[in-house]
């Protein structure tokens, strides 16, 4: 499967990266999943995406949670809590 | 030449619901064409969002929000829908900027018409509860130690949980 993925705000800076494809194989099926699956990249990655820090996921460009199943083609973004207004 | 004239076109914004922009607006032109021919309205709600020169005990000297193009404005979109669909009310308008700014400037307008003021009060302070919370945007303040992420605030999740139908 496909993806695009996108960074923002804290996240982009400490990962160094706002935007990337990605093909991922098919045991990763949610975005839990997924999350995971980067961690495993090692520093910043593991440091950044790890389980206890509060972010927010949006698939496809609409927020969703950790168990919302991946779709081939997906955009999926990490940010922090967003902090707006 | 046509940067300029396509700027000028856009400054009245009752047909463009939800903008975002770099360019300050202009609060009462903004108003007078979101009600503009429509004489149902009997009352117009609007919030304004300014930048403040402190913030978690630090002077803040300049900020710069960031966005997530795309994703902006169908959150916008939902949360207005959300909000027409739940209030009598007529037109919405959300106007956010994004880039570098400082203190005193305008960040947010949100506007709201309505036939009375009740629905318009409430719909207002819903629209600007779920942005702080839903909408994609980060803000970055320089303060005298340096940059640092503004952090999402808890009493805005609880702000936005007041108005989840029970």
């Amino acid at each position: 499967m496909k993806l695009e993925l996108r960074f923002f705000a804290s996240l982009r800076e400490a990962l160094g990266v706002s935007q990337e494809g990605l093909t991922i194989p098919d045991s990763i099926k949610t975005i839990a999943d997924l999350r995971n699956y980067l961690t495993q990249r090692g520093n910043p990655w593991s440091e950044v995406l790890a389980d206890g820090k509060v972010l927010r996921c949006a698939l496809n460009q609409h927020m969703v949670d950790a168990n919302a199943p991946l779709q081939d083609g997906a955009e999926v973004a990490f940010f922090p809590p967003v902090t707006g207004g | 030449m046509v940067l300029k004239w396509l700027s000028f076109r856009q400054l009245p914004g009752a047909d463009v619901p939800i903008q975002i922009q770099e360019n300050d607006f202009d609060v009462s032109a903004e108003i007078a064409n979101l009600r503009k021919g429509d004489p149902r309205v009997g009352a117009v709600v609007t919030f304004l969002g300014t930048v403040r020169d402190m913030n978690d005990g630090s002077q803040v000297k300049g900020m710069t929000l960031e966005h997530y193009p795309g994703m902006t404005e169908k959150a916008l979109q939902e949360i207005l829908d959300q909000a027409k669909a739940r209030w009598d009310i007529y037109q919405t308008l959300v106007i956010h900027r994004v880039g570098p700014l400082m203190p005193e400037d305008q960040i947010v307008l949100v506007a709201v018409t309505s036939a009375h003021r009740g629905e318009a009060f409430t719909a207002c302070e819903f629209i600007m509860d779920y942005l702080k919370t839903a909408a994609p945007f980060w803000k970055k303040e320089d303060t005298p130690d340096g940059t640092r992420w503004v952090d999402a605030r808890v009493t805005d999740e609880a702000a936005m949980a007041r108005w989840v139908k029970k």
